[in-house]
Order: structure tokens, then C-alpha cells, then sequence
């Protein structure tokens, strides 16, 4: 490594920070590709059938099959589109799902940017995503895709409300916008000690909110394909839809590891002993994360979809009076001895 | 009391709890699938699959151009030409069927009064072109031919009920 530094010289810091940004893409993007056979193997098996099995061993090849096919369909631009805009669109989407990346720490070593405001630039970025639905709606100049635009960037600006509000009740209790001191305010003897028991109406608000920010079934209405296709990716193809697409599963992972690192004590482990401390702590929190994708896909196995008033109605009557009630009750409840956090 | 009752069955998301228990267990449950090509479901003797054209065991094709079959087909998928043969028989020179317009009723073996137009329980046929869907007189004899034995017993085991 030092002679690279030095056979670089000035350019050693960028460099080097490129290689650890790769070193974090490649694997977020191989895990969207394994997300996609797992949520197909795992709403299968709910169904009572077996899922992709035919491409390689146990169907563990599909994802390489999809993506070769994908790569091979044509890329239709609409006629009447803003080519430019339409173009923009994915790339909109997908940067700031693998942006948000940058602050989540893996280990209390192991972050590529320890960021004081890790969770300010958290909100910011991912409310950036809204941007690469509206343009794909709009550019595409097509009904469907601007009706699902319309209905997804409203959903997602309304989550997005609740979801900043279960936030504030995190930040409140970890005392920092930093993840890793949000994280290590979490230790102590066991699970016990995590913030999801004192915030367990903010945890499920945040999970609740995290679905349908990522509009995914039960809060699919942007994509509804029984009623508008497909929304606001309905014109796209090929290569410039599998971005989409990829987005859509980068923003569950992302919304997974935030949610582990804020309210499930992110890489510790669930009891401060002997045979949990042994294994190292990235597994762990890869271990929830994996967790709570399941739920993701579970939560779609089970659910038919919300009507869209009632989506609106759960967002704005329900869920951010709950984390408002809540914040002033943990506001309270730090002020008396009973607080143990 | 209901109002406190309802506001904590919801608040607690208790039907949404036992909704994703119920597919929990089904994640679990022996799993249905037939895997196709190697696994198979049970077939019907009465299966209507792909046509076939018999013959009697002397080798004497069993069709007497009745044009029965043409008459009932609701698709009009079946087309016959007929002449008399040199012994003073009619036998059809042309019996073509359309199996891009046959909906398998079986009404044409139904209305046959020797048994010559049969369904068989051949089903993964494809073809690649249209006009190979057109199964003419010398195919559908042929397909007859190569699976007499199990026609013929599955036409046995139907007899009592026909």
C-alpha cells in the first residue's frame, strides 16, 4: 500500500477512496441481483411452489440469466420524450440509493466517511430519490407513467414526514447525528439496551414507512400494474429499466441498514457474552439486514395492496401523529429517573 | 369498551400479525410444484389432445368420409374431400385439420360412427410455423399408427359408458 501511495503521490487520496467506494458498490449491487432470486424463491415458497430452480444449481444462476437478457433488450426512447430528461431519469434514481452508503458504518472502524451529520445527510440524500420518479414520469410523456409519478413522488413526500419524525425520536436518544455514536449509544449488556424497545412505535412507524418509500407492495399504487401498468417506469426498457429497478432494491437495502444500525444496535451483537461477542460484528449487522429484508418480502407475500386514499390516510392521520405523541413522550420520559437508555 | 378494544387491535397491528403468521406457516408447507418435464400429473383416458386417424387391424383405414366431423366442428377446422374407391367404398382423398382453429372439443370423435377421428393424450406438440398447425390426412394416419395400442386401450377402458 505505501508503495502506491507513494507511486501516486498527490492523486494517492482520490484514488484510494475510489477503490473503497467500488469495494462497497460491487457488493451492494451483487446483493440487489441475490435480493431479486430470494424475493422470488421466498414469495414462491409462501405460495406453497418452488420458485426459480432451472438456471444453475437450486436456480442460484437466475440473476446472472436476467441481467445477461437485460443487457441484450433494446433501449426504446420515446418519440415524443424529453430524451434527455428520460435518460437522467435512472441515473437520478439509482445515485442516491448507493450515495447514502457513504455514511453507514459496517464496524465502529469500518465506514467510508465518518460524517458528524451521517444522519442529516441520510434525510437529505434519500429524499433526492423522488426526483428520478418525477423526471422518468414526466419525460416519458406518457399518462400512465406521469399518473404514477404523481402518486409515487406524493407518497414518498408524505413517508418521507413520518419517517424524519421517527428519526428525530433516534436522535434524540443517541444524543448524535453520527450513525456510529448513534450505534454505540446502543451498547450495553444485550438487545435490551437498543432503542427499538423505548421507540418501538417510531421502529414500526420507520419500517412501515420504509416499505412504502420504497414503494413496494402493500404500497406499490406507483407501480399498480393492474391499474396503471407499471407508473412512472412504464416507457422504459433494457438496460435503462433494470436501473429502476436496481434503485428499487438498493433503497431496501439501504433502508434495512438503516434501520438495523438506528434501532437494532447495528454490528452488536444481541447478548453482550461469550459465544456472541466471538463473531465479528459486520456479520451481525449483515445478519439483521438480512433479517429485515426477509420481513420485506414477507410483508409483500402477505399483503394486498392499499387503496390510494388510504395510503394518504395512513401517512398524514396515522403515522405522524403517532411519532409526533411519541417524541414528546420520549421528550418526557428522558426527563425521569425511569429512563434507562 | 369496543372504541379501546379496536384502538389497541389496530395500534398493535394485530391482524397484520397473525395475516403474516398465516403466510409464515405457509413458507413452511410441503411445496405442490410439478416440475414438468420429469414430473407428470395423472392424464384421463378421456384426455382430448392432439387428433389422430385410425385403422382397422387390417390395415384398412376406418374413415368412410361421412363429412360427420365437419358438420359438428364448431370451428370449422375440418376439411374433407371425398371420391369413390375402384372396390365401390368412399374413402377421403383429403382430411385436413386446422389445429390453429380447433378449440379440442371432441365433438368429432364423438360424431364418428367407426371410431376413426380420435383425440389422443399427446399434448406437447408445437410447431413453428403456422401452416405446420395444418395436420393433413398422411399425419394425422400417421399419429394413429404409432399409438394405436394406447388409443385403443384407453377407447376399451371407455367402452362401458359410451
Amino acid at each position: 500500500m505505501e508503495y502506491f501511495q507513494q507511486l501516486l503521490g498527490p492523486a494517492w487520496p482520490v484514488v484510494w477512496t475510489l477503490v473503497k467506494i467500488v469495494a462497497l458498490v460491487l457488493p451492494i449491487l451483487g446483493t440487489v441481483a441475490y435480493i431479486t432470486l430470494a424475493e422470488r424463491k421466498v414469495i414462491g415458497y409462501i405460495q406453497v411452489r418452488i420458485g426459480p430452480n432451472r438456471v444453475g444449481p437450486r436456480g442460484l444462476l437466475q440473476p446472472i440469466a436476467d441481467a445477461v437478457k437485460i443487457l441484450f433488450k433494446e433501449i426504446i426512447i420515446p418519440e415524443e420524450s424529453n430524451k434527455f430528461l428520460f435518460l437522467l431519469a435512472p441515473v437520478l434514481a439509482i445515485a442516491p440509493a448507493l450515495v447514502a452508503w457513504a455514511v453507514v458504518p459496517f464496524s465502529p472502524e469500518l465506514v467510508l466517511a465518518n460524517v458528524n451529520a451521517g444522519l442529516l445527510f441520510i434525510l437529505a440524500i434519500t429524499s433526492m430519490g423522488v426526483y428520478g420518479v418525477i423526471v422518468s414520469g414526466w419525460a416519458s410523456n406518457s399518462k400512465y407513467a406521469f399518473l404514477g409519478a404523481i402518486r409515487s413522488a406524493a407518497q414518498i413526500v408524505s413517508y418521507e414526514i413520518a419517517m424524519g419524525f421517527a428519526l428525530v425520536g433516534v436522535l434524540m436518544v443517541a444524543g448524535s447525528l453520527n450513525l456510529g455514536e448513534i450505534v454505540k449509544g446502543q451498547h450495553g449488556g444485550g438487545f435490551w439496551n437498543w432503542y427499538f424497545i423505548p421507540l418501538f412505535p417510531l421502529f414500526l412507524v420507520y419500517m412501515i414507512s420504509a416499505v412504502a418509500e420504497t414503494n413496494r407492495a402493500p404500497f406499490d399504487v406507483a407501480e399498480g400494474e393492474s391499474e396503471i401498468v407499471a407508473g412512472f417506469h412504464v416507457e422504459y426498457s433494457g438496460m435503462t429499466f433494470s436501473v429502476f429497478y436496481l434503485a428499487e432494491y438498493a433503497n431496501m437495502i439501504l433502508v434495512s441498514a438503516l434501520c438495523s444500525l438506528m434501532f437494532l444496535g447495528g454490528w452488536l451483537p444481541p447478548v453482550n457474552i461469550a459465544p456472541f461477542t466471538w463473531i465479528p460484528g459486520i456479520f451481525w449487522l449483515l445478519g439483521k439486514i438480512a433479517f429485515l429484508l426477509f420481513v420485506f418480502l414477507w410483508i409483500r407475500a402477505t399483503f394486498p395492496r392499499y387503496r390510494y386514499d388510504q395510503i394518504m390516510r395512513l401517512g398524514w392521520k396515522v403515522f405522524i401523529p403517532v411519532t409526533l405523541v411519541w417524541i414528546v413522550v420520549v421528550g418526557a420520559w428522558m426527563q425521569t429517573p425511569l429512563w434507562l437508555w | 369498551m369496543k372504541w379501546i378494544k379496536d384502538f389497541f387491535k389496530t395500534y398493535l397491528l394485530l391482524e397484520l400479525v397473525q395475516g403474516m403468521a398465516l403466510t409464515g406457516r405457509y413458507l413452511f408447507a410441503r411445496k405442490i410444484t410439478v416440475q414438468f418435464p420429469e414430473e407428470k400429473t395423472p392424464q384421463s383416458n378421456r384426455f382430448r389432445g392432439l387428433h389422430a386417424l385410425r385403422r382397422y387391424p387390417n390395415g384398412e383405414e376406418r374413415c368412410i368420409a361421412c363429412k360427420l366431423c365437419e358438420a359438428v366442428c364448431p370451428a370449422l377446422a375440418i376439411t374433407i374431400d371425398s371420391e369413390q374407391r375402384e372396390d365401390g367404398t368412399r374413402r377421403t382423398t383429403r382430411y385436413d385439420i386446422d389445429l390453429s382453429k380447433c378449440i379440442f372439443c371432441g365433438f368429432c370423435e364423438e360424431s364418428c360412427p367407426v371410431d376413426s377421428i380420435v383425440e389422443t393424450r399427446i399434448f406437447e406438440y408445437h410447431a413453428e410455423k403456422r401452416s405446420e398447425l395444418l395436420y393433413t390426412k398422411p399425419m394425422l394416419l400417421a399419429i394413429g399408427d404409432k399409438n394405436e395400442e394406447q388409443i385403443a386401450a384407453d377407447r376399451a377402458q371407455d367402452a362401458r359408458y359410451r
